[in-house]
């Protein structure tokens, strides 16, 4: 058994810093590269996708991202894990090799985990046993049935156990928990027992801490932020694991960015609920047993982690149609630029009105004034603003609003108060609006599969 | 006394669905006994009045010097449903650490 390994976050989600997989890859040593893909938006835009083009569905850029890192990872052995596979692992492994074929590379394994879409079996799911309700709300899924266009179950680290085990180089997945990419390879290193809760717990806040990428490591950070140096070129953090289950969160030397306490515990408050109850498919989590302690030269040590067992359940995601919506704006200036702005506001709500326009939100924010922080912003003196963002937003169901409402924007620079500018991206286009739908799922009806492809 | 709770906690906020849930962290021992004393759910419900629309819930995390709140109904219906300029509630961290308690 080695005495550590040190996983290495590579994506925090799809779209995040390009260079970030390769500089961890080559600026220093590490043995897994983990990317997270996928957030709840992510999955509908990718069925949608692949109901396209079923050679789609996937995070069309993680092939070529995987093309520049193949040849180092191939000769420093570093496995990479990722969820980027979206609702067409398969796809996305059959590219990859497509590219590494044209690199030469010889003997990649691509394991590819399968199990967590079941848009097309929800027919024979959803049951007495199953029924799918709105964790949130309890309403019937009958009531969106016929507008879900995704539905995916949210796996946990054992399938990637199993790849591991196979002998993968890479593992693809489709919906898998952000956390379980980190706690796999060390259940698979150090054969940590699937009933050690506690270690399970250690491996799943590793998974928390990495799993927004450089927001670990001194981006985003409200904690004294102009003192992080060399942002331009922020390491990504890397976590090494060691057996007995302590963690050292870190980052390449030669990068920039802050590993410290303040980092990690920003990281660690980001979006979570009840701290002493984080519910993932591996265990539950007690954040509030974690101790963190500054090592001092971007180094923190996690450790004292308590865990709990898993519960019988899987998450399950669904999102579905839910109308359109629109947004425009444009930009006034001084003098009286906010005075201008409201004004012309109220000009377009009046047009909305006699155009008889059928809205079931409109959102007016003024970029510049209050936008953020609403009525905690402080008062400014209205008339001395040098300029404002007149921000205009609408939700609905008929689409033929929503798309009138993006040829009635820019005519106010003519039509409406003066020294007005900002059209240049000219009308306002539909874009769908996507919900969700979050429900539990019976663990003992979903089987996770495990695809091992080579070349 | 007068404390601003920029002076003693940082923090980071995000969104779960509709609900935003803003953690705060204060920077040594002394200042989680302030948060930990003066910043009741009921405080963080005033202060964020005609942003937050439902109910503050409030956790410990006395093991990083923080606190949770979960600010229901705020989002404008969160995910791609919400309007809002500020649709995850990604800056309201930073508007909790414009508040100014009175302490003994």
């Amino acid at each position: 058994m080695k005495n550590e390994i040190r996983i290495a976050s590579g994506q925090g989600y799809w779209g995040d810093l390009p260079i970030a997989p390769f500089k961890q890859v080559t600026e220093g040593d590490i043995d897994y590269l983990v990317m997270d893909y996928l957030a709840e938006v992510t999955m509908s835009i990718m069925q949608k996708q692949k109901n396209k083009n079923p050679e789609l569905g996937y995070a069309r850029d993680l092939p070529e991202v995987l093309r520049d890192i193949l040849p180092t990872c191939k000769e420093k052995n570093i496995k990479v894990i990722t969820n980027g596979g979206g609702v067409n692992p398969h796809a996305c492994a059959l590219e990859t090799l497509r590219h590494a074929k044209e690199l030469g590379i010889e003997g990649l394994k691509i394991a590819v985990v399968y199990g967590d879409n079941i848009v097309d079996e929800l027919d024979y799911l959803v049951s007495d046993d199953c029924k799918l309700n709105n964790m949130e709300t309890g309403e019937s899924i009958e009531i969106i049935r016929d507008k879900i266009l995704s539905a995916n179950v949210y796996l946990g680290a054992f399938p990637i156990v199993e790849a591991l085990q196979k002998g993968a180089d890479v593992v693809i997945t489709g919906r898998t928990t952000d956390t379980g990419l980190t706690l796999a390879p060390m259940i698979y290193e150090f054969g940590w027992a699937k009933d050690n809760f506690d270690l399970m717990a250690v491996g799943t806040v590793a998974g928390h801490i990495l799993e927004c990428g450089a927001q670990a490591s001194g981006g985003n950070l409200l904690a004294d932020w102009e003192s992080v140096e060399d942002m331009a070129n922020i390491g990504f953090p890397i976590a090494i694991a060691k057996p007995n289950g302590e963690i050292i969160i870190t980052k390449h030397e030669s990068m920039g960015g802050k590993v410290s306490f303040e980092t990690i515990a920003e990281q660690l408050v980001y979006e979570i609920g009840d701290p002493a109850e984080y519910i993932t498919p591996d265990c539950v989590v007690d954040f509030t047993s974690i101790k963190l302690e500054d090592l001092g030269n971007n180094h923190v040590r996690v450790y004292d982690v308590k865990g709990k067992p898993d519960t019988e359940f899987y998450k399950v995601s669904c999102s579905y149609e839910d109308g359109w919506s629109a947004e425009g704006g444009l930009t006034y200036s001084w003098p009286k630029a906010l005075t201008k702005a409201k004004a012309a506001d109220k000009i377009i709500r009046k047009r909305f009105e006699m155009l008889g326009l059928n809205f079931e939100e409109i959102r007016t924010e003024y970029i510049g004034y209050d936008s953020c922080h609403g009525p905690l912003s402080k008062q400014l003196d209205e008339d001395d603003i040098n300029e404002i963002r007149l921000h205009i937003a609408v939700r609905s169901h008929d689409k033929n609003s929503i798309v009138r409402f993006g040829r009635e924007i820019v005519p106010l620079v003519l039509t409406g108060p003066p020294s007005v500018t900002g059209f240049a991206g000219g009308r306002a286009r539909p874009s769908d609006v996507v919900a969700y739908w979050p429900a539990l799922i019976p663990k003992k009806l979903i089987t996770p599969q495990v695809e091992i492809m080579e070349l | 006394m007068k404390i601003k709770l920029i002076d003693i906690a940082h923090g980071r906020s995000g969104d779960k669905g509709d609900a935003a849930n803003v953690g705060l962290i204060a920077y040594d021992d002394k200042g989680y006994e302030i948060i930990s004393k003066y910043l009741t759910a009921e405080r963080v419900k005033e202060h964020f009045k005609g942003i937050c629309f439902g109910d503050v819930e409030r956790y410990e995390l006395p093991n990083i010097r923080a606190l949770n709140f979960m600010l229901h109904n705020t989002l404008g219906g969160g995910g791609t449903v919400s309007l809002k300029h500020d649709a995850q509630g990604k800056t309201l961290a930073a508007a909790l650490l414009r508040m100014e308690l009175e302490v003994e």
